[in-house]
């Protein structure tokens, strides 16, 4: 509770910011005071300690697994803002304004991590998508951020549209918005019911696809994530997307388990798994951008996310959540160097190791753990996923065909860290790099690391 | 004690390297290095200290079931000897050669020294997967950072592979994780983990195509020539003098006793692969002209030849694998050794522009002669018991299999006294006219080789005393 409640606070407290404190170079470090402040009373909640007690009558339920969700969200979202505050400030005049959008998705995330009606699934998704739409056009005098805002909100609001249809439909069927669902059963309108409730699973799935950006649904990732200011589409491809995949898992959990009888999910998520794999690698290896190769191999890697929705067992629950933590602080170490290089195309990395020894060698660690090499954090994620699904003990071919094309991600991984380390030339930064910055991705490699030799580090807190 | 020493001292050391500024630190420090790693490995061997400190065990992951244990038996014994040995001759013998960027060159050299003992030594099956990719990564870099014109793209091409075959590994692995009755990643669960043929026939082959392109065996060879061709030279002796090992290593210790059913199975095809490989690399080998890629494909008939032994499951050739992984990496470093002097000295490998180097450099020649004689496995070099050993299994196994396989011995002839004759005999070219001979470092160190090869050849048998145990616990799994 805590969470949900503070974090829209603490959004209107960064929109008085903007015309209370004069200072701008401070806001960056409230906004980082306030995540901190945000996940120490997150994980008192996980203790048992929440300052809200409210009755929400069975519209949210929190559980450990929420909990650490929005731990990691927050987290995340702290090492975020402390490593590309900076960036974040000098986007535009009202930096505080990107802050308060940025709380209000961690509002909509711990939503998310807690549903159980799916009205709150709804209103969660809503409060994630909303501020993501002004983020993505927030660089407001650049066409290919407006494009790319107008193109997600368009193709957004379609899906939150077939999601709602959804929601509907899956009411007619059930009679309740509850997730959890006592079947009755009565004799005459059964089957009709059940076909209104798989119709209405149906819908909600592709939706829901459509939010973690799964094959067929994925088209509008690589132009938004393109086309919205690096800073931006760093958050946006790790936290929201994780956020969406929490909320997929909750919602497989429960509904897909006990619709199985009826529909093969397994085998439409093995369809899903296996196109989105083969798309977002296949097609991240043509790129010559690197942002737009990082958009694409979000997509890969959401592929491998979605093992865990096709097992739905234990080991994919915590793979989930690991997989989150290790995709996210890679992607987002990525990123913060990106957005300080001059030239986003791989030649513009050429020589890096020369110019910039410290970033080319914490972003390699990062790429490692993309790629999935062990003693990163990386491996462990991938561990997870491919030991969900074996453990079921069927379609043992799909890992097969997931390790194979984790073998073509290190084609276009590595063929970053050649540009920066064999390839001679001089790659330039926009601006000089601070120390404090360095400091940052050297911890963050270092996180990575340390995660990657203990995993348990972060499983731990579900069951302690 | 020992066990877990052999992990630390070559990673601190290698981190270390890293800080170092100049070039003269980083050399003499690595090399200090591993002499301290041959040092403790050689306690090891010889039992100085008592049993207990031969393994080491301790919690990692409680709840996914694996731990960090660590131990030698026999044939860990010798390997990790042979990992031992190799660096200090190595970087005795480059001592005069410069890199660029030296401390990195060191320290990477030092971090894949760790992932080869760590492969060597797990007992556990996560952690020797963890080993297994820990040594790739140092040597994707210094595979792709100093070397030949072509370095990154062939180095690529040999990442790419290999991470193939190791991902593979990874879901056979985890499949077999999941069929342990207590869920544990031990040795001890996998071997008494009880699966269904038609399992044992699958996972037989996730695993076998890892360990396949390690050595590698035809028809996964076609990484190994280019990469040995285009990489610096000390870092060629490190591969094919240990790394190979470890898809030997592997086959011995978790292919053949986790799926004996499956390996009886195939063994028919696994040796038919592996002779076409010997003949064929052979057969490439006579038409070199090069001098690394020559010993590139001959080291591809020899590995092709361990593999096969290991496949007949006699006891005779399983004892010729093991004194032969030992001697094939001891044999193969004198070779490039010889290579790298020849090289820098002369700024060519090419047949064509050698010549008349004997009557420049007779040590160097006469040195040369010898580790030529035991890569032709003439009586008296190490390399003679090995091999005698091997043809003996398949002998048994196999008698028209032997009979073709021995042909490749006669094209080991053509093409090593071929290599000779062109290098040192004839008339002298542009090239080799204003040779000198070799250095006092690099002749030292190939004394040093020279003597071990005579030593084995004359007087093998503490060798097997070494490894005895292993190849009987490996036995018993073939024929229960």
């Amino acid at each position: 509770m805590n969470a949900i409640i503070l974090s829209a606070v603490f959004g209107v407290v960064m929109m008085l910011c903007s015309f209370m404190v004069k200072n701008r170079n401070s806001i960056k470090h409230i906004a980082s005071v306030l995540l901190l402040i945000l996940l120490i009373l997150n994980i008192a909640d996980t203790y048992g300690r929440t300052l809200f007690l409210i009755n929400t009558y069975g519209m949210l339920n929190f559980d450990r697994f929420g909990y650490l969700f929005n731990s990691i969200a927050i987290g995340s979202t702290f090492i975020y803002v402390v490593i590309s505050g900076k960036d974040i400030e000098s986007l535009g005049k009202y930096a505080a304004e990107y802050f308060t959008l940025i709380f209000f998705v961690l509002c909509g995330a711990a939503l998310l991590s807690s549903y159980s009606n799916l009205l709150t699934l709804f209103l969660g998704i809503e409060i994630l998508s909303i501020p993501l739409y002004i983020l993505t056009g927030s660089d407001k005098r650049n066409m290919k951020s407006n494009e790319a805002a107008l193109k997600y909100f368009l193709m957004g609001s379609f899906s939150t549209g077939v999601m709602l249809m959804g929601i509907a439909l899956t009411y007619g069927g059930t009679g309740t918005f509850s997730l959890e669902v006592t079947r009755t059963g009565n004799g005459l309108y059964k089957n009709l019911a059940s076909f209104l409730e798989i119709l209405g699973l149906l819908l909600l799935l592709a939706a829901l696809a459509f939010k973690v950006s799964a094959a067929p649904f994925h088209f509008w990732a690589p132009d938004v994530y393109d086309g919205a200011p690096s800073v931006f589409t760093s958050f946006m491809a790790t936290i929201v997307k994780a956020a969406g995949f929490i909320a997929f898992f909750k919602l497989c959990v429960v509904r897909m388990t006990e619709t199985s009888g009826v529909v093969d999910w397994k085998l439409i998520f093995a369809i899903i798994t296996f196109s989105t794999l083969l798309i977002g690698n296949i097609t991240a290896v043509f790129q010559q951008s690197v942002k737009r190769m990082l958009a694409y191999s979000s997509i890969a890697q959401a592929g491998f996310m979605l093992f865990a929705l096709m097992s739905l067992n234990d080991v994919a629950g915590e793979g989930i959540l690991f997989y989150s933590v290790a995709y996210s602080l890679a992607t987002i170490g990525l990123f913060a160097t990106l957005v300080k290089m001059k030239d986003y195309t791989y030649d513009g990395y050429n020589g890096l190791a020369k110019t910039q020894p410290v970033l080319a060698a914490t972003n390699t660690i990062f790429l490692l753990s993309l790629a999935g090499i062990p003693l990163t954090a990386g491996f462990f994620a991938k561990y997870y996923m491919l030991a969900s699904v074996l453990k079921t003990g069927t379609y043992t071919w799909l890992v097969i065909a997931g390790v194979l094309f984790a073998a073509i991600s290190v084609y276009y991984y590595f063929r970053l860290i050649q540009a920066m380390y064999f390839k001679e030339g001089n790659s330039a930064v926009t601006e000089e790099i601070s120390s404090s910055f360095k400091t940052g991705v050297i911890l963050l490699a270092a996180l990575i690391i340390l995660i990657g030799i203990f995993p348990s580090l972060i499983l731990n807190w579900l069951y302690f | 004690m020992i066990a877990l020493l052999l992990i630390l001292i070559p990673l601190v050391s290698g981190l270390v390297t890293f800080l170092l500024r100049s070039e003269r630190d980083a050399k003499s420090w690595s090399l200090f290095s591993s002499i301290l790693t041959l040092a403790v490995a050689l306690a090891g061997v010889y039992n100085l200290f008592d049993a207990s400190q031969l393994s080491y065990d301790a919690t990692w992951l409680p709840s996914l079931g694996t731990r960090f244990s660590i131990g030698l038996d026999g044939m860990s014994k010798m390997l990790c000897l042979l990992n031992a040995i190799a660096y200090p001759i190595v970087f005795a013998s480059v001592y005069n050669n410069s890199y660029r960027r030296p401390n990195s060159f060191y320290a990477f050299m030092l971090l894949m020294q760790t992932g080869f003992m760590g492969v060597f030594l797990s007992t556990d099956c996560l952690l020797f997967y963890f080993f297994w990719e820990l040594a790739l990564i140092p040597a994707y870099f210094l595979c792709s950072s100093w070397g030949g014109e072509r370095r990154i793209q062939v180095t690529f091409k040999f990442f790419i592979y290999t991470f193939v075959g190791s991902l593979l590994m990874l879901v056979g692995i985890l499949y077999l994780y999941f069929k342990t009755p207590d869920h544990s990643f031990a040795l001890q669960s996998f071997y008494h983990t009880k699966l269904s043929l038609t399992e044992e026939n699958f996972l037989f082959w996730l695993f076998f195509i890892a360990f396949a392109i390690k050595m590698p065996i035809f028809p996964f060879h076609t990484w190994q020539p280019d990469t040995y061709e285009q990489t610096t030279t000390a870092v060629t002796m490190i591969l094919s003098g240990v790394m190979v090992k470890m898809g030997l290593y592997g086959v011995i210790r978790w292919l053949v006793p986790l799926f004996p059913h499956a390996a009886a199975n195939y063994s028919h095809l696994v040796i038919i692969l592996c002779v076409i490989g010997m003949l064929y690399a052979s057969l490439i080998a006579i038409r070199q002209d090069d001098l690394k890629r020559l010993i590139a494909y001959s080291s591809i008939a020899h590995i092709g030849l361990m593999c096969a032994a290991i496949f007949t499951s006699q006891e005779v050739g399983m004892q010729g694998v093991m004194i032969q992984m030992f001697n094939h990496g001891v044999n193969i470093i004198g070779l490039w050794i010889v290579a790298d002097v020849i090289e820098n000295q002369l700024g060519t490998r090419k047949f064509s522009e050698l010549g008349g180097l004997a009557q420049r450099a007779p040590t160097l020649a006469i040195l040369l002669m010898i580790m030529a004689l035991a890569n032709v496995a003439l009586p008296l070099t190490n390399a003679f018991i090995g091999e005698f050993m091997m043809f003996n299994g398949l002998f048994r196994y196999n008698i028209w299999i032997t009979a073709i396989a021995m042909i490749s011995m006669i094209l080991a002839v053509v093409y090593t006294l071929n290599m000779v004759q062109k290098i040192f005999y004839g008339n002298t070219t542009v090239a080799t006219d204003g040779a000198t001979d070799i250095t006092t470092g690099a002749k030292l160190m190939l004394i040093v080789v020279v003597i071990v090869v005579v030593v084995l050849g004359v007087y093998p048998q503490p060798m097997f005393q070494l490894t005895n145990d292993t190849v009987q616990a490996v036995l018993i799994k073939f024929h229960p």
